[in-house]
């Protein structure tokens, strides 16, 4: 298709969409108002299940399945990556430190940081029933206390606290154990996911039934998915380029 | 209430004319980190804390991490590729 025949494709597209955005936002109710029918009947639903953080509820009770399949979009994503970020032919591994020069002062701010940031990540996704976050948010920054040891110029330490094969099983593991309480609700609760667990006391650390169990799978599977993500970038960074890369697959630019 | 909204939506606005801007992708990524928290922030603002840890986590760290360490490969191809010239 020639330049213009696109633009004017593009055009086009952006019209309808902008036509069809402004139509809905057009007949929303006023920013600020005070009519929410979904928030008074989510946190109804919450308070019954004595779940204090109510996007919880919501994400791991109310609609669990969502969240299921959020975590097999991840999880697919995770493997597309290995897929396409393999080696090479003819592309090397090269080891040892290269380049770069690292401040001693940023070396201790990584010794500090890595610990807090391990437990913080542990501890959002331990209260993700109570306060905000979750296993999502809290098993990002786990994953983001080990890069950390790679920011403070430290990759040989870093590859061995990553044993990689390790992170794999448990993002697997962690999608399999939230299959599982969904099929544990089937059968004990009579329906996917159903909240079988005692609810417990409204705001207390174990509370909200399979919530708290969910927050761990969910914050294991993606733990493990933002582990193995960044290290299939990281390992390309330590390939060395292949002695013909005239036509090097995935460089999608002209020479 | 409504003044915070205000602001936080500007420095967000400001801020992706700022990404968008920007020519070179390696200081892309680094401007898109900012961005990222101060998106972060305007959901903070909204009383959407939740969505607020997401962002800092995924939008200021990861995705920035990851656009740096692809922008990097590349760079090698072509630096081999012109080596090979």
């Amino acid at each position: 298709m020639s330049r213009g025949g696109r633009y004017w494709v593009l055009a086009v597209g952006i019209a309808a969409v902008g036509g069809a955005l402004a139509w809905a936002f057009l007949s929303m109710p006023g920013f600020g108002g005070g009519f929410h029918p979904y928030r008074d009947a989510a946190v109804a639903a919450a308070l019954r299940h004595s779940t204090a953080n109510v996007v919880s509820s919501v994400n791991f009770d109310q609609r669990g399945f969502d969240t299921l399949g959020e975590e097999t979009i991840l999880l697919a994503s995770v493997v597309g990556v290995a897929v396409l970020l393999r080696p090479l032919p003819g592309e090397r591994h090269r080891h040892g430190r290269q380049g770069g020069h690292v401040l001693g002062t940023t070396r201790m701010l990584v010794v500090v940081a890595v610990p807090l940031t391990l437990v913080l990540g542990i501890d959002v996704v331990a209260h993700g029933a109570v306060t905000p976050g979750g296993g999502f948010q809290g098993g990002v920054v786990a994953a983001t206390a080990l890069h950390l040891i790679y920011v403070g110029d430290r990759y040989r330490v870093f590859a061995r606290l990553r044993p990689i094969g390790l992170f794999e099983q448990a993002e697997a593991a962690g999608v399999v154990a939230y299959a599982a309480v969904g099929v544990a609700g089937l059968a004990f609760g009579g329906s996917w996911l159903a909240n079988i667990l005692p609810h417990g006391t409204l705001a207390r650390l174990v509370s909200a039934g399979t919530v708290p169990l969910l927050n761990a799978a969910v914050g294991l599977a993606v733990a493990g998915s933002v582990v193995v993500l960044l290290s299939h970038f990281l390992d390309q960074r330590f390939l060395s380029p292949p002695p013909g890369t005239r036509h090097a697959p995935g460089d999608g630019t002209q020479p | 209430m409504n003044i915070l909204i205000t602001v936080a939506l500007t420095l967000v606005l400001a801020g992706a004319a700022v990404v968008v801007f920007t020519p070179v992708p390696s200081r892309q990524a680094v401007v898109l980190s900012v961005y990222g928290i101060l998106l972060a922030a305007l959901f903070m603002a909204l009383q959407a804390p939740d969505v607020a840890l997401s962002q800092v986590a995924v939008g200021a760290a990861v995705v920035p991490l990851i656009v740096m360490l692809a922008i990097r490969k590349i760079d090698s191809l072509r630096a081999a590729r012109r080596r090979q010239r």
